[in-house]
């Protein structure tokens, strides 16, 4: 009887995360709007703004040495190339959306969708 | 446990077995292009067995050895952030599990959760941005599925690999029995 009752609160557990999983995204989907720029931060500091609407390749130098290529195109960023050890920023997709992010945590360098009026995703965004 | 001897020797073997399935992980192709840094989270079943047969002390330290020999083995950048995540991981597990309310597959299940919470939360801290939180999504989304696959495959574990049970009761006897029934 104690093994139905674990069983019971296992499916309620994972109803209750897919729930919240499925609605946290549909509603992201339905609020999300493009973006207008693609902030590049290196190490928590700002290091360049492009504006999505210009077709751009920019090197960005890793927080300890290396490097990360952003590619703006057809209004979409992407990092096309970089020598950190994962590669996960590479084989990332290429994002428009305000508030969506590549991150490349090897070099702490994150690239982020701003929204077009120049401001943060965030009430508190500086 | 029984000698400091066989307890070093139990850790090493868990640790190593850990090791073994986190790298068989980094040879797998990623899952989706949408977040690649998703992983199935296999070592957590080590983990999760030791959490089950030999306490949270325990788990906590197999767990620790795990993130550190990784991290020098893999390279260190990521190791603030799989450290994050092991460590909020293993609690949430470790209180999952004394609640006596769910079995491996729940516990399995907040320990992905917890541990995504736990590098999104050492990323924003490291990086200054507090605009990660639009990768948590989803990772939380993956977590949700890899954390029932890999607690299912743990209680499976738990099930048919026998030996551990006399070093429980001797430890902590009254929070003791292991979730195998009999």
């Amino acid at each position: 009887m104690k093994r139905n009752k674990t069983v019971r609160n296992d499916i309620l557990l994972i109803c209750a995360v897919a729930l919240a999983v499925t609605a946290a995204m549909l509603l992201w989907r339905a609020l999300r709007a493009e973006g207008g720029s693609a902030v590049v931060y290196v190490d928590g500091r700002e290091y360049i703004s492009c504006p999505l609407d210009s077709d751009a390749r920019v090197t960005v130098p890793g927080a300890g040495g290396g490097f990360n290529v952003l590619v703006i195109r057809g209004g979409e960023a992407y990092i096309s190339e970089a020598d950190c050890p994962n590669r996960i920023c590479v084989k990332h997709r290429p994002v428009k959306y305000a508030g969506q992010t590549i991150t490349c945590l090897p070099h702490r360098v994150t690239v982020v969708i701003e929204s077009a009026r120049g401001g943060g995703t965030d009430v508190d965004a500086g | 446990m029984r000698t400091k001897a066989r307890r070093a020797a139990l850790g090493g073997l868990f640790t190593a077995a850990a090791l073994i399935l986190s790298f068989i992980e980094t040879l797998l192709p990623p899952v989706t292009a949408a977040a690649p840094g998703i992983k199935l989270g296999l070592a957590n079943t080590v983990v999760i067995f030791v959490l089950y047969r030999y306490g949270a002390k325990f788990a906590a330290a197999v767990s620790g050895a795990r993130v550190l020999i990784s991290g020098l083995l893999f390279g260190a950048a990521a190791l603030p952030y799989s450290a994050a995540g092991a460590a909020l991981s293993l609690c949430a597990m470790a209180l999952m599990k004394k609640s006596r309310q769910f079995s491996a597959v729940g516990v399995s299940l907040a320990g992905a959760l917890s541990h995504n919470a736990g590098q999104i939360l050492a990323a924003m801290l490291l990086l200054g941005r507090n605009q990660l939180y639009g990768y948590f999504l989803p990772l939380a989304a993956a977590g949700a599925v890899t954390g029932v696959f890999i607690g299912i495959l743990s209680s499976l574990l738990l099930r048919f690999v026998p030996g551990g049970g006399e070093e429980k009761k001797e430890k902590d006897a009254p929070a003791g029995k292991p979730g195998t029934g009999e």
